[in-house]
């Protein structure tokens, strides 16, 4: 399944354990542009209650979340 | 960070403690506040300062007592004790396998991460004379010596604020 969003890059945090997730996107972001899309794989739950809460206390918006099996894609504008 | 990232509330930590366990915990927070954006400062003072010293050098301070001290209270960010569980040694040298297994950064890692996200790092004055420590005994990425004075004044203005 192709992604619906177009993402202008994709971040692999699979793997990794809360904060990195959050921490990687962050500096992430910081690399791209505003209005860019960023495409976060990751295969900890509880990132996929903290990047939306993440996503909103840094203004960034969440476009959507999608599961495939064990990762978890979320889907991040830059504001 | 950048301008998309506006600073959003600050942190302030004051790590007092010296074990690893507890050390993790407070950059554990400062990485995850920083990458929302906030400002984080960590104040390290007494047995937490273990944390950001640099590596080798047992022999540190100017009179005897200073010394023993020095030398019995060795450790760096990759040398310290746990809380619990120590067991001269084995304790932290499990949990180090036990975090590499699931790739939770060491103590290190987590010091470079939180440094190059801008959270900033002061030693405190008091224990550092205390313990005949000079400012070249720390990592280079710690700003300013200061006392409580500064501190204070910082946290007041912060929201969260917590003592480890």
């Amino acid at each position: 399944m192709t992604n619906q969003f177009a993402a202008d890059r994709t971040l692999d945090a699979r793997g990794l354990c809360c904060p990195m997730p959050s921490v990687k996107t962050a500096l992430a972001l910081e690399q791209m542009e505003p209005g860019q899309i960023i495409e976060v794989l990751t295969d900890d739950p509880v990132s996929k209650r903290d990047l939306p809460v993440w996503a909103q206390s840094t203004g960034n918006e969440l476009l959507g979340m999608e599961e495939d099996g064990k990762t978890i894609k979320i889907y991040l504008k830059k504001a | 960070m950048d301008s998309a990232l506006q600073k959003k509330g600050s942190v302030t930590i004051v790590l007092f403690s010296g074990e690893m366990d507890k050390a993790l915990a407070a950059f554990v927070i400062a990485t995850a506040a920083a990458s929302m954006g906030m400002a984080v400062n960590i104040f390290f003072t007494f047995w937490g300062l273990n944390a950001i010293k640099k590596e080798g050098g047992l022999i540190k301070g100017r009179n005897w007592m200073q010394k023993m001290l020095n030398a019995m209270n060795y450790g760096h960010a990759k040398k310290l004790a746990l809380s619990k569980l120590n067991m001269l040694g084995a304790g932290p040298a499990m949990l180090k396998a036990m975090m590499a297994q699931k790739r939770v950064p060491s103590l290190h890692e987590f010091i470079k991460t939180a440094s190059a996200m801008g959270v900033k790092f002061y030693p405190f004055e008091m224990s550092m004379s205390l313990m005949g420590l000079k400012k070249e005994d720390f990592l280079d990425e710690c700003q300013d010596v200061i006392g409580a004075v500064t501190y204070l004044s910082i946290a007041k203005e912060t929201g969260i604020n917590l003592f480890i």
